[in-house]
């Protein structure tokens, strides 16, 4: 199949039989080198997507096809080596002793010779910022830090797609903004999609397309700027908005005219001072 | 919590016995355990003594540390010692004290076992002092790899200890944080009788079990999700081999062995 993409179909899922549905007829499509983010309010059903996507749960109803292939029982090993994953907490997903041990292990599954192992630690290292940290415990590093890690283990596999699930939520401001640069830079130099599905506003504004999820059905898909522009209705299903575009709404209150929707302090700032002069 | 914690008893070091494969580490020291049962001279104690000495001299793990793995063991070395003296009644008698004969023979006896004890004390705990738990965990899975045709989970088995080793700290940690939470709260772990500290230990561990469980859960998804799917078809990055230092030591022991049975009594 030559469509490199991650479709869903009228999906719909529930844990159990008697217990409500998590995801409702949900449809849409994450294209090549696309970053799509995923947000929604607890419960709005945004983990269970990536779960579904790297074939960890199967939907009751509708497919999920990746690169035009289902995710079956059949295709599952296979599709786990196209969609990497990286999960909310740094500690429990290092599972090597060390770093270097920890990057191998996705390949060491997929059974990869031992000289590809070695060469493609060192490039996936290199890649998120970490080379010097290779013969390290997890207990000697920081969250973002574990973070990098499991982002250069998933890289190590070269997927096409990979799936940040809450993987900055539980990082401190520091850890976060590093793991924002690592994927920014990882997304510049290699050929794959980002998915992150997360609750930090900056995450969103990186991304090229957005869907907002509600009740398990998708609310709104749309770009980040068309969406920080209807912040009431963001609001009212339980999610926040930047700040920037908080303070870019007191601004329009106080008679200000912008012309488009500020993403981060940058365009508001060139918003500002052009905003008086001759256009 | 301190940056330098080590796991086990390694003490890091790069001399010829840290760098020897660990499975020919475990295989000599398995043999030596079985030869030492075959001493029985006073030359031949010495040779095995001199083997144990020599090695630990050049593994240069300083002294103390030698000692400690003795530690737990002194009392019973002592004790067979004891009941040797005690027990063992042949040969001439040596001197009687309060009506008590102390025979030569139990004087031999109890300093042969006692010898016997030390050196597989000591020759034991090099292996921990020069080797890491992940390398023996390495060299575990290789040795028992013939096993695997009857079935024994070798790969699981070592997977389940490079795992345990992985989160001892994280579980450290976690104890440690708990454990302040909790006095915070007035749990008193310190003082109090024997009784009251036991029962204080419940809220620590409760809470540690919880999150190990927590813990296990969100691993084992991770590792599915990164294609874990058992041994089968799986290939390894940490690899052993065998080098010529491997093969010197093997001939160094050969030549133990051969000095033993030749001063052999």
């Amino acid at each position: 199949m030559d469509q490199s993409q991650i479709e869903f179909r009228n999906v719909s899922f529930r844990y159990q039989e008697d217990m409500p549905w998590v995801l409702r007829n949900v449809s849409f499509t994450i294209g090549a080198d696309e970053w799509v983010a995923i947000i929604g309010h607890n419960g709005s059903g945004k983990s269970t997507i990536a779960k579904l996507m790297n074939g960890l749960l199967f939907p009751q109803e509708g497919k999920i096809l990746v690169d035009g292939e289902e995710v079956t029982q059949d295709t599952l090993w296979e599709i786990r080596k196209r969609v990497g994953m990286v999960f909310q907490n740094p500690d429990n997903q290092f599972v090597g002793t060390t770093v270097r041990d920890d990057v191998a292990f996705g390949m060491e599954n997929h059974g990869m010779p031992r000289e590809v192992m070695i060469k493609r630690i060192k490039e996936s290292l290199n890649a998120v910022g970490m080379t010097e940290f290779e013969r390290h415990e997890p207990h000697r590093l920081s969250g973002g830090q574990k973070q990098r890690v499991a982002i250069a283990s998933v890289l190590a596999v070269s997927p096409r797609y990979i799936i940040l699930d809450e993987a900055t939520a539980m990082l401190d401001p520091k850890g976060r903004k590093e793991i924002l640069k690592t994927i920014r830079t990882v997304q510049e130099e290699r050929e794959l999609s980002l998915i992150t599905i997360t609750h930090d506003l900056q995450e969103v504004t990186q991304a090229e397309r957005v869907i907002v999820m509600n009740g398990g059905e998708v609310w709104m898909e749309s770009t980040p700027r068309d969406i920080f522009s209807k912040k009431d209705s963001l609001i009212e299903i339980g999610l926040d908005t930047p700040f920037v575009s908080k303070l870019a709404d007191h601004m329009k209150d106080a008679g200000l005219e912008l012309s488009r929707e500020p993403l981060n302090h940058q365009e508001l700032l060139e918003e500002l001072w052009t905003s008086r002069s001759i256009k | 919590m301190s940056s330098s914690l080590i796991i086990g008893q390694y003490v890091p070091g790069n001399s010829v016995i840290h760098r020897i494969d660990p499975r020919s580490k475990i295989a000599i020291i398995f043999f030596y355990v079985v030869i030492v049962f075959f001493a029985n001279s006073v030359m031949s104690y010495g040779v095995l003594a001199l083997f144990a000495i020599g090695a630990s001299l050049i593994s240069k793990v300083p002294f103390p540390y030698l000692m400690k793995g003795l530690k737990p063991v002194w009392f019973l070395v002592l004790f067979t010692f004891i009941l040797h003296l005690i027990v063992t009644k042949q040969g001439d008698v040596l001197i009687s004290i309060l009506g008590w004969e102390i025979y030569r023979e139990g004087v031999v006896q109890g300093a042969a076992i006692s010898l016997r004890f030390f050196l597989l004390i000591l020759v034991t705990s090099l292996l921990t002092l020069t080797t890491t738990p992940i390398e023996i965990t390495d060299a575990i899975e290789e040795l028992l790899g013939p096993l695997k045709k009857v079935r024994f989970p070798v790969h699981e088995l070592a997977l389940m200890m490079s795992i345990s080793l992985r989160f001892i700290p994280t579980l450290m940690q976690e104890t440690e944080k708990i454990s302040k939470a909790q006095a915070s709260r007035g749990v008193d772990f310190r003082t109090g009788a024997f009784k009251d500290r036991v029962r204080a230990v419940i809220p620590l561990l409760v809470p540690l079990f919880v999150s190990a469980f927590k813990r296990a859960e969100d691993l084992a998804m991770a590792m599915e999700a990164r294609g874990y799917q058992g041994g089968e078809g799986r290939t390894k990055l940490r690899e052993l081999t065998i080098s010529r230092r491997d093969i010197a030591a093997y001939i160094v022991f050969a030549g133990i062995v051969t000095a033993l049975f030749l001063t052999r009594s």
